[in-house]
């Protein structure tokens, strides 16, 4: 069948089950349920804090066929994914389904577990390139794996449609009763957005920490009603792994053109005013649109309301130099971030379900003005791809993409034109991560695309000078210098599902052949 | 006076990357450098790559400017043989002389009439980079009626004086004011040298604010993110 983007999906995928197809970004609303919890209640007198992760897996009873989760704050830095899942290998346990939230290099050894049949599932809404991704293209997972946006995983545990058995909290800090947070240790990694859905759903929660603290441990983001048990090893995670690759404004001469030219056109579309609102991602192009917006605002005395997202120094900065009043956080990319929210009552932590599930009674992203988006492929309908990359290899995930798109009155894709001598603009992008009825803008370096739903904007940025051009135009203009690439083959076999954040399946992944 | 009055950018002739992004930043003129930016090894081939760059990239909003090695430098001849039949709007001059200009002059006049384009129309942009091309300069530009301009590169000059080169500039004060009273006089382009510090906005600003109240019609940039500052300045 075809979904509302045109792409041919199965009814049915083995070991994924029914498809609902994609009906469209605003199609899905209405009245919801949430899963109900069950949990163990807990005795006075009773003791939480056990000795090894071994005695934890004891403890929990985990089984064949299980789903375990964790939440990827300390990014390339984490040490519990693999701590845990090397204590299940060594039990013999099969049929492991991971749900994480965050996939990184640094879990590689789940590659074995996949060869092994250990792991044959992950969930996960953001996976580097790495080991991992290129052992999931290349079909050694069992069943497909099943890609998320961050609003979308809440949204699925919420409704049941995620079941989580055990929940391994990572935890920079906690006692020994299960509270929990992540701005104190040596592994301090700010919010703990991403873990906060799992710890009130799943049916057992164990607090895995470093840096085990007097009771109270204060502040605290998870607190004890539900976390279960509390286990203590050397490290959770390397430090250095934690700051997220990219945390600076770009120095790349054509990034920070494309930066001045998005700030232009936010300006002329009318979103730099007071009472804004903004978020960017952590890239060098993001970060510069970030600084070229900074410098509007000043120059008009512009306060804005919130930026949000995953946070860097440099949104803190403008924080702090009074351009916006308050940040909404859903991961700290970097220590002056962590620094920021846990000193400054005005950075506010959201958890990944605020930040962005559609199915809950209003996400931050609903009241996001201007989202600043990258893009590995974007197709002449504006359905963007951040999934594969040239060759079919899995390179990324949603994270935020589809839920902010989704939410903000302007979604702007920021990208060089070409990347790698291949051009970014496509007839129809190899998958489709986020529909192009949610992307507004799409700015280059050789100019502006506008979706044609936004006429509104269009006439905008022509008024203003900008050099506006279909989208047409720079795909013949990005063929011109790197020609017509030859379309990616593929087998039948379908190594990962694409879900929309609400859950419905925009595209599968087949494997390259 | 030309387009490239108030900016003209450098490119490195053996970067496929720089020549395809050249474009994006709005200058006046590109300079496709196939001197000082290329080593010697690797001049055959970034004198082909400029020649397919020439073909094959949408310039058609600047000037397009070569700058070939000298004569003296054994690939000179080469670049002008193989670059003037892709008709750049202008070749860039190293280590001027009227000498140089004089024999630049007599290749392009055969190169122009074996490929049928209209006699004189590639144009030539000295460089002024030695204390013998300073003392020389007005002669220099006016040397030849192909002449549009001059382009005053302080490091090759502070180089040949042996002295230290500053931000601030203090020691090319004569060299910028002869250049621009000689290109003043016959109503050329005189383009300042480039800010080298591509990271240093401020630095550059007070460069530009030098570099115009002194004469010059526009300044060299080695970074498309020094255009924009530039045309601040210029215009």
């Amino acid at each position: 069948m075809k979904n509302a983007v045109g792409r041919e999906i199965p009814e049915y995928i083995e070991g994924y089950g029914k498809v609902r197809p994609f009906m469209g970004a605003f199609a899905n609303y209405g009245v919801r349920e949430r899963a109900s919890v069950r949990l163990r209640s807990v005795k006075p007198g009773e003791q939480k804090l056990l000795a090894s992760i071994d005695e934890v897996v004891d403890k929990v009873n985990l089984k064949d066929g299980m789903t375990v989760s964790f939440h990827h704050h300390l990014r390339n830095g984490d040490y519990v994914l693999n701590l845990v899942m090397a204590a299940i290998a060594k039990r013999g346990l099969k049929d492991i389904h991971v749900a994480a939230t965050g996939i990184f290099p640094i879990h590689e050894p789940l590659v074995e577990y996949m060869k092994k049949g250990i792991v044959t599932g992950i969930s996960v809404n953001y996976i580097s390139p790495g080991p991992v991704a290129k052992a999931i293209t290349q079909g050694y997972l069992k069943n497909p794996a099943r890609f998320m946006s961050h609003g979308g995983r809440p949204r699925a545990i919420e409704s049941g449609d995620l079941h989580i058995d055990v929940a391994f909290i990572a935890a920079p800090e906690a006692d020994a009763y299960g509270n929990i947070n992540g701005v104190n240790g040596p592994a301090a990694c700010g919010t703990l957005s991403y873990a906060i859905a799992d710890s009130i759903y799943a049916d057992k929660v164990v607090a895995v920490t470093d840096n085990l603290s007097p009771y109270p441990a204060c502040p605290i983001d998870i607190t004890q009603d539900f976390v279960d048990y509390v286990v203590v090893v050397d490290s959770i995670g390397d430090p250095n792994g934690i700051v997220s690759g990219t945390t600076k404004v770009t120095k790349d001469p054509v990034g920070l053109r494309i930066a001045k030219i998005a700030a232009q056109a936010i300006d002329a579309a009318g979103y730099i005013k007071n009472e804004m609102s903004f978020q960017t991602g952590a890239g060098g192009t993001s970060l510069a649109v970030a600084a070229e917006v900074r410098k509007i605002m000043k120059e008009k005395g512009v306060v804005g309301s919130f930026a949000a997202g995953g946070v860097t120094g440099y949104i803190v900065d403008m924080l702090n130099d009074g351009l916006f009043r308050n940040i909404f956080d859903v991961q700290c990319f970097d220590l002056k971030a962590v620094a920021s929210y846990r000193d400054n009552p005005r950075h506010q932590a959201m958890s990944g379900s605020l930040y962005g599930n559609p199915h809950d009674k209003g996400a931050i992203v609903n009241n996001l003005d201007v989202m600043i988006l990258g893009a590995t492929e974007i197709d002449l309908d504006f359905n963007v791809n951040v999934v594969t990359g040239s060759d079919g290899t899995i390179m990324g995930a949603s994270g935020g993409h589809n839920d902010t798109a989704a939410g903000a009155k302007l979604a702007m894709v920021v990208t060089n034109l070409t990347k790698g001598r291949l051009p970014v603009v496509k007839e129809k992008v190899t998958t489709v991560t986020t529909p192009g009825e949610t992307i507004d803008v799409l700015v280059t370096e050789r100019g502006i695309a506008v979706n044609p739903r936004r006429q509104d904007i269009q006439e905008k940025l022509v008024a203003a000078g900008l050099p506006v051009k279909s989208i047409e135009e720079l795909k013949e203009t990005a063929e011109k210098m790197t020609g017509k690439p030859e379309p990616i083959e593929f087998t039948d076999k379908i190594v990962a599902v694409v879900e929309y954040r609400d859950g419905t399946v925009i595209d599968v992944v087949r494997q390259p052949k | 006076m030309r387009q490239y009055r108030k900016s003209i950018l450098f490119v490195s002739g053996n970067s496929p990357k720089m020549l395809q992004d050249a474009p994006v930043f709005g200058s006046d003129g590109i300079v496709l450098d196939l001197e000082e930016a290329v080593a010697p090894e690797e001049k055959d081939s970034a004198r082909l790559l400029v020649k397919e760059a020439l073909r094959f990239f949408d310039y058609s909003d600047m000037d397009v400017i070569v700058r070939i090695n000298s004569l003296s430098s054994g690939f000179g001849e080469k670049d002008i043989e193989l670059i003037a039949r892709e008709r750049p709007f202008a070749l860039m001059v190293p280590k001027a002389s009227a000498e140089q200009i004089a024999q630049i002059e007599n290749k392009l006049d055969q190169v122009e009439k074996e490929e049928g384009i209209p006699a004189g129309s590639i144009k030539l942009i000295p460089v002024i980079e030695t204390a013998y091309a300073l003392q020389y300069v007005h002669q220099i530009v006016t040397s030849s009626p192909r002449i549009t301009g001059a382009f005053l590169n302080a490091e090759g000059l502070t180089a040949d004086f042996g002295m230290q080169r500053t931000k601030e500039g203090e020691e090319i004060l004569y060299a910028r004011s002869r250049v621009v009273v000689a290109c003043r006089a016959e109503k050329l382009n005189a383009i300042d040298t480039p800010f080298m510090d591509s990271d240093d906005y401020e630095g550059l600003e007070k460069d530009c604010y030098k570099a115009r109240n002194m004469g010059f019609t526009g300044k060299a940039a080695i970074d498309g993110r020094q255009i924009d500052t530039i045309h601040r300045f210029f215009s």
